[in-house]
């Protein structure tokens, strides 16, 4: 052995710069052969840009990369795999349209050869399966797999190359507990193997649960390192939190009349998101009603509904106790309606208009912004300036283009033009999601301030601390259907992580 | 190698990628002067010569442009909503052929009325001949650019069937052509004994309008809202379908007028050669402009001086006339690859 | 309306359409491998335009007949790469760049053939590649003579379908290529590179659109002209599109609207110009817009086609 210690990994000084944002400020780390480290760390810390960099999609600024002793060539994910590197991404690289064997055999057999391997590769993935628990069948085609079958054909990927170091970005983001634990133990048999395992997370109890090591970044620095044995949930939270960020103040509800009514409502297949089924759901004035639920169970197809952008198929759906007929997005708005989108680059706004362009583009309708078909550009600017101001939104200029705004700065202007005009029910679906510390109190404390207001409020989140930070009442939801409510408090998170695995009466 | 936006270039950097580009074109060109056995320098003081150095060549030049500017801005409106329309050759002859139904005295009004009616019914036509593909790609998802470009030779060979038949001149020696248009429904000279005429100034018009309905309007708004990012739009509330729909009637409409234009302002009637193709041409005058219509005016200027300087050049110099097709279809390369560059860096590593 | 029937049952009827198949099918194939990996290729018509030429060109400066087919083949590879280089990792939009291709591509050809003949009024004439009868299968009566008695350059037109089809279901590179049309991130995760792959792509479709080209002017008319391609390159596309990106049923589909042009050829003598002729040469375009229509709806495109690939995005 040449190894001059027994580290198999060793970032040194990692750097990396996107424009003015410092993704990555000198961070450096060993990780042992067998460890199981945690990289834990807020959203938008900088842990997948490092994880990135070390698997080659990145290339680093400064600093360099050592696998097994040897050099890492940067920029290079095929250096990654033969050094012995492999990542499990947070949103799958499968292709759909190909079978399990041949989205793992991609690129594993030389390019020219004028047949694939079936045989080999197949016997190989068998015994794969076999030895770690990773039961699938080689010859299904990924579109027909469940979320939990994918992750494994992602990790069978790495283990078909020989990975000795595995990267998970996020992986529990979008399991179901019992996936959870089932990933759980698959990474404990592959650490006894002598692999060594960096596990991405932003939840502690996770984090607790498997590592060995953690190591904590806050705003792309290394902030703390601790032995998992020893160290506490809070002294990891603080680490990752920094300053200390006093949790919101939830006052007592000032329950008022239903807003919103959707009463037996399913919908129709729309592509590959999942259907609703016989969903009713109430939402109150006053009231921020949180919605639960592993991704993926429903919630998009929900929110698309109320965003006016879907229709059910069946139903009935009642805005302050009037029927609703012809829905559309227009008619969501003019119901009074303020929608925050899951997706804010893709739904949210059109990155090459102007910020002034995008904070008009639900209202440009209206007499405000114009007149017998011609728009008013300086009400529209007008308007712009107001929402940068009210909603701290750091820009260059009304007229920059809203692409180069930073994901919190989008936010706080979606918000801004989605509360604007005091809606009386309000979509937030994900609106901390990538946001700094800062941002996401920020925009807790706006949907709080509506909510004292009098706004019916639906928070949609994966965060089920923020979910339970917030809600007065919380839902679940799993495979398209809604577990019944449950006031602040009345079901213990054990409980509400069985409602989200479909067990249960919601299943 | 990565991209990465730029914030707001200045615009001296807005000006200077075009700048290159153009040079680019013309080193490319130069090469292929040299192949030829010319030599680049006389060879484009000649084009140069042939698009602007007289008065002649200058009329010439803006009276080539016409038919530029309206199939420049029918592209430019498209695509500003991302309606690819690579229709307007087609949409141009149903412009001509409506003005030689109308325009060939079957209706008997006065010039003042005449002209206009004709000009909106070559609109209407050519409008609602873009309406088809846009329907199709709306309501089935078919993709406009393939039906666009197939509509081109179907709309082509129906109008050669009109000129062998129902529209054919009786009085022209068997070739297919339409009869004349009468006097009233022509568009006046605006140089009395010259070829350029009052269709260039519908063209600038044409533009001014439209410049004005992409800045200032609700319909510019959601147009370039939905080119922009549909999805987006759709959650906005804008009708996309709707959009796209006064899209295509917009810029069908345009196109038609320069077939409307062509007929009763220069050529006087129908024929197959009507357009050197002038549809696919204004893909790269609107391209040139960057899609503004009032860049299209100086673009289809520009192209329209490079051909008409070409005829001149290859009648002394022996070089191809084909150069002029060759240098615009380069233009639109580097230009696409120059606006790029101005909006993105790209990064090696 | 016997008459119309009985045409089916001649022999030169059915040679005809496989003829006319020949160069919609490599085209066709070229396209669908461009397509499969993620780019839409509206360059064809002109890169035809290319191949065209440069293989009638090759033989008429005194090349064997191959040596034309490589040559178109390499040239419309060089366009080929213009193409992929401004669309996959400059990422421009493909509509736009497609069709500057097509133009300049045309363009470049007209004023090179200007530039070479520059005298010529009527097109000179090559000789072309010859039937090859395969002997006994055609002899088989009608499908044999259809199949088996044409040129060489129809054969690799065949061949070629084959060759595309077990590239893309059973070789490592068209696991590659398949995967970069549906999910381009996966591709890179596995360590392959996605503008490697696609320019690679567009490289190959645009060689065997260019030998599409070549056919007509070295299989077919014998010689070069202007605007011969006449739209045929926009058929192919839509023809990807009949063919749901399957190489076998894209082959059946060029054959359909093959059989279908020469048909109406027949039919049309047969009318006596009772029917205009336009309405008969209008079919082709008529047809490809119907079919169009036709399956639209029920479509899987690759998922990624037209959508640039940058490095690390997912």
């Amino acid at each position: 052995m040449t190894l001059p210690d027994a580290y198999v990994l060793r970032l040194s000084g990692i750097t990396k710069r996107f424009g003015p944002l410092v993704a990555n400020d000198a961070i450096s780390f060993e990780l042992k052969r067998g460890e199981v480290i945690a990289l834990l760390g807020e959203n938008g810390a900088g842990k997948t840009t490092l994880m990135n960099i070390l698997f080659g999609h990145y290339v680093a600024d400064e600093g360099t990369v050592e696998v097994m002793g040897k050099k890492l060539a940067p920029g290079d994910p095929r250096a990654a795999l033969d050094a012995g590197v492999g990542m499990v991404h947070q949103h799958f690289t499968l292709a759909e349209n190909m079978t399990v064997l041949e989205n793992i055999a991609l690129g594993t057999q030389s390019p020219w050869k004028i047949r694939l391997d079936r045989v080999a590769a197949r016997r190989r993935i068998g015994k794969l399966s076999s030895d770690f628990g990773l039961a699938l069948d080689p010859d299904a085609t990924v579109a027909s797999l469940s979320v939990g079958e994918r992750q494994r054909v992602e990790i069978l990927k790495a283990l078909y190359r020989d990975a000795r170091i595995l990267i998970l970005d996020e992986p529990t983001a979008v399991l179901t507990p019992s996936e959870t634990d089932a990933l759980f133990r698959t990474l404990k048999l592959l650490v006894a193997q002598g692999l060594s395992i960096i596990f991405i997370s932003h939840k502690l109890h996770e984090v607790m649960a498997v590592s060995d090591r953690v190591l904590v970044l806050r705003a792309g620095r290394l902030a703390g390192e601790r032995a998992t044995e020893g160290s506490s949930r809070s002294e990891l939270a603080a680490l990752m939190v920094g300053q200390h960020v006093a949790s919101p103040t939830v006052g007592e509800p000032k329950t008022g009349s239903v807003l919103l009514e959707l009463k037996n409502v399913s919908t129709s297949g729309q592509g590959s998101s999942t259907r609703l089924d016989d969903v009713s759901l109430v939402l109150r004035a006053g009231e921020i009603t949180g919605l639960a639920g592993v991704s993926g169970n429903g919630q998009a197809t929900l929110a698309a509904l109320i965003a006016g952008t879907l229709k059910p198929s069946s139903g009935q759906m009642a805005i302050s106790g009037a029927q609703v007929a012809d829905w559309t997005p227009r008619a969501a708005l003019s119901r009074g309606i303020g929608r925050i989108p899951e997706d804010r680059h893709a739904v949210g706004t059109i990155g090459d208009m102007s910020v002034t362009e995008n904070v008009i583009s639900e209202r440009y309708g209206t007499p405000r912004f114009s007149r017998r078909g011609f728009l008013d550009w300086r009400a529209a600017r007008n308007f712009a300036e107001e929402i940068i101001r009210d909603y701290d939104v750091k820009c260059p200029s009304p007229e920059a283009r809203i692409r180069l705004l930073s994901g919190g700065n989008m936010q706080k202007l979606i918000l801004g033009r989605a509360l604007d005009a005091d809606p009386v029910i309000i979509l937030a679906n994900q609106p901390t999601r990538g946001l700094d510390v800062g941002a996401v109190a920020f925009v807790h404390r706006r949907l709080l301030e509506a909510r004292e207001r009098g706004a019916a409020i639906l928070l949609i989140s994966e965060d089920l601390e923020e979910v339970l930070t917030l809600s007065d009442r919380i839902l679940v939801m799993s495979k398209g259907r809604l577990s019944s409510p449950s006031k602040r408090g009345e079901r213990s998170i054990r409980e509400l992580g069985e409602l989200m695995a479909g067990q249960g009466e919601a299943a | 190698m990565r991209l990465e936006p730029k914030p707001a270039p200045s615009l001296g950097v807005t000006l200077l990628f075009p700048v290159v580009a153009i040079a680019a074109t013309l080193v490319f060109a130069s090469l292929l002067v040299l192949a030829a056995g010319a030599s680049p320098f006389s060879v484009f003081y000649l084009v140069a010569k042939g698009a602007a150095g007289s008065q002649f060549a200058i009329l010439e030049t803006l009276t080539r442009a016409t038919p530029l500017i309206f199939t420049g801005l029918a592209v430019a409106v498209a695509f500003r909503a991302k309606l690819w329309n690579i229709g307007a050759e087609a949409q141009l002859y149903i412009g001509g052929v409506v003005t030689v139904v109308l325009g060939t005295g079957a209706l008997p009004l006065p010039a003042i009325v005449l002209v206009p009616l004709i000009l909106v019914a070559s609109m209407v036509a050519g409008a609602l001949l873009l309406a088809g593909p846009a329907v199709l790609k709306t309501r089935f998802g078919v993709d406009e650019v393939v039906t666009t470009l197939l509509l081109n030779f179907i709309v082509v060979l129906f109008v050669s069937m009109l000129l062998e038949g129902v529209l054919k001149d009786p009085m022209g020696l068997g070739w297919p052509q339409s009869q004349r248009v009468i006097a009233d429904a022509q568009l006046p000279r605006l140089i009395q004994g010259k070829r350029l005429h009052f269709g260039f100034v519908i063209a600038v018009v044409a533009a001014v309008v439209t410049w004005v309905i992409m800045k200032k309007t609700v319909l510019g708004y959601e147009m370039r809202a939905v080119g922009h990012n549909p999805e987006a739009a759709r959650f906005a509330g804008i009708p996309v379908n709707r959009v796209l729909m006064k899209t295509a009637l917009l810029s069908g409409g345009l196109a038609a007028l320069a077939g409307f234009s062509e007929v009763a302002g220069l050529k006087g009637n129908l024929t197959l050669d009507l357009s050197p193709g002038y549809g696919y041409t204004g893909i790269v005058v609107a391209m040139l402009a960057m899609l503004n219509p009032l860049g299209v005016i100086a673009a289809a200027i520009f192209v329209a001086g490079i051909f008409v300087g070409a005829d001149a050049m290859s009648r002394t110099a022996g070089v191809p006339s084909y150069i002029a097709q060759v240098m615009v279809a380069t233009a639109l390369l580097t230009m696409v690859t120059a606006i790029l560059l101005t909006r993105y860096r790209v990064r090696w590593k | 309306m016997d008459q119309a029937l009985d045409i089916l049952l001649q022999t030169s009827f059915w040679v005809a359409a496989v003829r006319i198949a020949s160069p919609l099918i490599f085209a066709t194939m070229g396209e669908l491998i461009c397509e499969r990996a993620g780019v839409l290729n509206l360059g064809i018509e002109g890169i035809m335009t290319v191949g065209a030429f440069a293989g009638w060109f090759t033989v008429y400066s005194g090349g064997d007949l191959w040596a034309g087919v490589l040559v178109a083949a390499i040239a419309g590879a060089c366009f080929g790469l213009l193409h992929g280089t401004l669309t996959v990792p400059l990422g421009l939009s493909q509509h736009v760049v497609g069709i500057g291709i097509t133009l300049f591509a045309t363009s470049l050809t007209y004023f090179t053939y200007r530039l070479a003949l520059p005298e010529v009024t009527t097109p000179p004439k090559i000789v072309p590649f010859q039937p090859l009868p395969i002997p006994g299968l055609s002899s088989i009566p009608i499908l044999g003579e259809a199949l088996f008695s044409q040129t060489p350059l129809t054969y690799l037109a065949f061949a070629t379908v084959a060759i595309v089809a077990w590239m893309l279901y059973r070789t490592p590179i068209g696991l590659a290529l398949r995967a970069a049309g549906e999910n381009p991130a996966a591709v890179e995760a596995q360590g392959i590179s996605v503008t490697g792959v696609r320019i690679g792509a567009v490289m190959v479709g645009s060689a065997l659109m260019a030998v599409g080209g070549a056919f007509l002017t070295m299989s077919a008319f014998n010689s070069f002209f202007f605007e011969m391609i006449n739209g045929r390159g926009w058929i192919c596309i839509a023809l990807v599109v009949f063919g749901s990106w399957r190489p076998g049923k894209a082959l059946l589909g060029a054959i359909l609207f093959a059989a279908f042009d020469a048909y109406q050829i027949r039919l049309q003598q047969l009318s006596g110009g009772v029917v205009p002729y336009q309405v008969f040469l209008m079919m082709p375009y008529a047809l490809s817009i119907l079919a169009l229509i036709l399956v639209a709806r029920r479509a899987t495109y690759p998922r990624a086609l037209m959508i640039p690939y940058q490095k690390g995005e997912r």
